[in-house]
């Protein structure tokens, strides 16, 4: 091998960006038309490796510009400012059915990019680097302050921005998979609305105030302006957040966004009673080839009766349905027909945005997280671990999480901070 | 309960090297509405500093600090970093403060807010209509720092995250002494190692010998460093420092820089005699020092006229490697300008007058650092050899010394990667294609 002549400059700007922000990577100083592997390397909080690679060849002038060149290969292709994050996946010989979410919102992903001679797929730990440096990715902007939520008997977490505020506020509802998920909510906070992330599966019972508790625990904090108020939901999230809107008297959103959400669900009663009637049907699962769970005909057909699903028609602000097509674990895009339907029947569909996205899963988390095709799943309160099939495939879904997320935060910036009282 | 309108600010990135540019803007204002965006920073010692822009609004309700021109405030026209460069001590502060981190592992941070109107003082008495936090770093994430206390040698050394090896980069700062990092700092987010030295709190030298083993000690610290290049090691010196890289650069035998960055410094001995006076000081003709209007005290003149004497000045004729010299015009601490135009006459008649490059910058003063940090045309200075304080008159004027700052640390990077990083030789058979 030839002695290292050259020495290659490896920047990434900002070194140190939110989770959303775009960066720029940008290979200097090496041989022109030269072939060099881009790799990204992420040690998840459970001690899992995620990683990602790009071949690239340098320009005349010896340079990679990952924002501008296109990948030949790897683990994404073409022109990818963020495919070493998003296209991230479980090293080989990771257990199966992993999933990368943050627990702990307050520090910074790290990630690990580096250089490698020519186009390599593998073995990346035995093979020397020719640089490397560790970017930081956050959730919380500075300034973003964490506070714990424990009066009136609800838990949660309450992300403020900076400054004297008052801000609009949000309630940020995660799916059936329960605990108490806030990196969602710190991103939120990030981009000045005041998150409350709610533990609401703690236990099976859950009654409908709790969320009613929440929803003035909300409105009452001296830094939340209590008529603007929004809802965000994912999944099972999704249909507390529509169930709330049309049948609370107290809460009263200014908008809601329904990520990968459905409105059937039995109306009258509590949680526990839509989940047993989800379990009534539970012959219904499928599986996959490779023994993955399926879960999206539960709840098919689509109901005709309005004591099983949410009256829609009713609904009083605007409402963003944000949609995966190829959603395995739930039937959301025949809940989102259905809902255009009754809305246009009621008369009150002016309120309603779908963003569609082909070949999109369930998981349509904040941009750049990388997707995760299926993964383990065990529901609150039980014991039992499934694979989920989630579904979508990793560029396409990629896609839909960045224009999903910035159509959601446009949608409640124009709902919560520019519409006149 | 009516609301008045709140606007978002946003500041990208929000985390950012302290020579990064950001993003100021404000959306959801009423159209053509003025407001005042302010920045608010406490230093290490506890002092606020602060500075403001005034902006109208466009038809549109946004304000977008990189493009829209300031009309009034700390500073005026389109200034993405007007914010940063020409913050100022908060009305009321102590007197010839000057702006410096001298905890590297930390980030400065600066709250940005937006008031309503064109407000010019009274910020704390009056809340924003918005405010957004950013920090700046002068290291990147993994960026290594270790302390460096060996053969009487004392100094911080910066490793830049990767394998390496990597360039070194011996950065020398000025005459008010201590062990300053922050350069240092960011050379290595830049792909550097670099050392900071603690130069002038060792006993005084006796011997000029003693003085050049000294450094020639220090050299190969960094040169022997297992993370360092050896033929790949330059030095950068500010003011006093400057004039220690030039007298490295012609007379340490066993060291040989590859490149030299020299600021605001010059070739002439300060003492007029030799390099251990240098240190010494005591022979420094103080009779030269002026003071201002103002009781500040201007040094330019002790060197001047430069002397015809060789013993007094450094042989630039015996420098063989690429200097780079960065100058301000209205430096009123050294006649760095008149010493430069003498050091091309000397390396003209000496026939190594291409390896110099000369950066002068009107209206720059002496401290010339990493951009977007404050300018001060004077501040508090304690002489090494005789703990007077004084006020000590630097030079410059705000906005003409702080786009000195932002040119010339691009190019001093530029010429640092240009020597100190191996390229792909064109000699080397080309890939095919």
């Amino acid at each position: 091998m030839e002695t290292n002549l050259w020495r290659l400059l490896l920047s990434v700007q900002p070194s140190r960006g939110l989770v959303d922000e775009k960066f720029s990577v940008r290979v200097q100083n090496a041989p022109p038309a030269h072939p060099l592997t881009m790799h990204a390397l992420l040690h998840s909080e459970d001690g899992d490796t995620w990683e990602a690679f790009g071949h690239y060849v340098t320009d005349s002038g010896g340079d990679v510009n990952v924002s501008e060149d296109p990948s030949l290969g790897g683990t994404y292709d073409g022109v990818e400012p963020m495919g070493l994050l998003w296209s991230l996946r479980p090293a080989p010989g990771s257990r199966p059915g992993l999933r990368f979410r943050k627990r702990d919102a307050q520090t910074p992903m790290q990630v690990r990019l580096s250089v490698y001679q020519g186009h390599q797929s593998e073995g990346f730990m035995d093979r020397a680097v020719l640089a490397s440096v560790m970017v930081e990715r956050w959730y919380m902007a500075p300034g973003v302050r964490r506070v714990n939520i424990t009066e009136g008997g609800v838990t949660g977490t309450l992300f403020l921005p900076p400054g004297p505020g008052p801000f609009p506020g949000l309630m940020d509802l995660w799916g059936g998979g329960g605990g108490l998920v806030e990196y969602r909510p710190a991103l939120l906070a990030s981009h000045g609305f005041a998150s409350l992330a709610l533990d609401y599966l703690k236990q099976a019972d859950v009654k409908n105030e709790y969320f009613e508790d929440a929803y003035r625990v909300l409105q009452q904090h001296p830094q939340v302006c209590k008529n603007r108020i929004g809802l965000v939901g994912l999944s099972f999230g999704s249909s507390v957040a529509l169930k709330m809107s049309v049948y609370s008297n107290v809460i009263q959103p200014r908008c809601i966004v329904c990520v990968s959400g459905s409105h059937i669900q039995h109306v009258g009663g509590t949680l526990a009673d839509i989940f047993a009637d989800i379990a009534k049907n539970q012959k219904k699962t499928r599986y996959n080839e490779e023994n993955q769970v399926i879960w999206r005909d539960l709840l098919l057909p689509v109901p005709t009766d309005l004591s099983k699903k949410v009256d829609v028609g009713r609904l009083q602000c605007p409402l963003l349905l944000v949609v995966g097509e190829d959603d395995q674990n739930w039937p959301v895009p025949e809940s989102a027909d259905d809902m255009r339907e009754m809305m246009e029947g009621a008369g009150n569909s002016h309120l309603l945005t779908v963003l569609s996205y082909p070949r999109a899963g369930h998981l349509i988390e904040p941009p750049y997280s990388p997707h995760c095709r299926a993964g383990t799943f065990m529901a609150a309160g039980s014991r039992k671990k499934f694979i989920a099939l989630w579904g979508g495939e990793v560029a396409p879904h990629s896609r839909a999480q960045e224009d999903a997320w910035r159509k959601t935060l446009d949608f409640l910036r124009e709902n919560l901070y520019c519409s006149a009282d | 309960m009516a609301q008045t309108v709140t606007p978002i600010l946003s500041v990208l990135p929000t985390r950012g090297l302290v020579d990064e540019k950001f993003k100021v803007a404000l959306e959801n204002l009423p159209p053509r509405f003025p407001v005042t965006l302010h920045s608010l920073h406490q230093s290490e010692d506890k002092d606020y500093w602060e500075a403001f822009g005034y902006y109208v609004s466009d038809d549109r309700g946004r304000v977008t600090v990189s493009q829209d021109a300031s009309l009034g405030g700390t500073y005026t026209g389109a200034e993405p970093m007007g914010l940063l460069w020409s913050m100022r001590p908060v009305p009321g502060s102590r007197t010839g403060l000057r702006l410096r981190k001298m905890d590297v592992q930390s980030p400065m941070v600066v709250l940005i807010s937006a008031y309503k109107g064109h407000v010019f003082e009274g910020f704390r008495e009056q809340p924003p209509m918005a405010s957004a936090v950013t920090e700046r770093w002068y290291m990147a994430p993994g960026v290594q720092r270790i302390d460096i206390r060996e053969r009487g040698v004392k100094g911080t050394i910066f490793i830049p995250q990767g394998p390496g090896p990597f360039p070194g980069v011996l950065d020398m700062w000025g005459g008010g002494g201590g062990l300053v990092e922050y350069r240092s700092a960011l050379l290595a987010s830049h792909g550097f190692v670099s050392m900071a030295l603690d130069y002038l709190s060792f006993e005084t030298f006796k011997t000029h010998n003693e003085c050049l083993s000294y450094f020639e000690k220090v050299f190969s610290i960094i040169q022997q460093h297992p993370q360092v290049i050896k033929d790949r090691v330059g030095i950068c010196g500010l003011s006093l420092g400057a004039t220690v890289t030039l007298t490295m650069a012609a007379y340490c035998k066993s060291i040989s820089p590859r490149c030299c960055v020299c600021i605001s410094g010059s070739h002439v001995f300060p003492s007029g005699v030799s390099f251990a006076e240098v240190f010494q000081f005591k022979e420094m003709d103080m009779g030269k020092a002026r003071l201002d209007e103002q009781k500040r005290v201007i040094w330019r003149d002790m060197i001047l006229p430069i002397p015809t004497d060789p013993q007094r000045k450094v042989a630039m004729g015996r420098i063989k490697c690429p200097l780079l010299l960065v100058n301000g015009d209205d430096d009123q601490n050294w006649a760095t300008v008149e010493s430069a135009e003498d050091m091309a006459k000397m390396m003209r008649a000496a026939g190594n007058d291409h390896l110099l490059t000369t950066l002068t910058y009107h209206d720059a003063g002496h401290l010339i650092e990493p951009p977007y940090t404050p300018h001060f045309r004077a501040s508090n200075f304690i002489v090494q050899h005789s703990k007077q304080k004084v006020v000590m008159l630097w030079g410059g004027q705000t906005k003409p010394h702080a786009d000195a700052q932002e040119d010339s640390w691009e190019k001093i990077l530029a010429f640092l990667r240009q020597h100190l990083y191996p390229c792909p030789s064109s000699s080397l058979p080309q890939a095919k294609l």
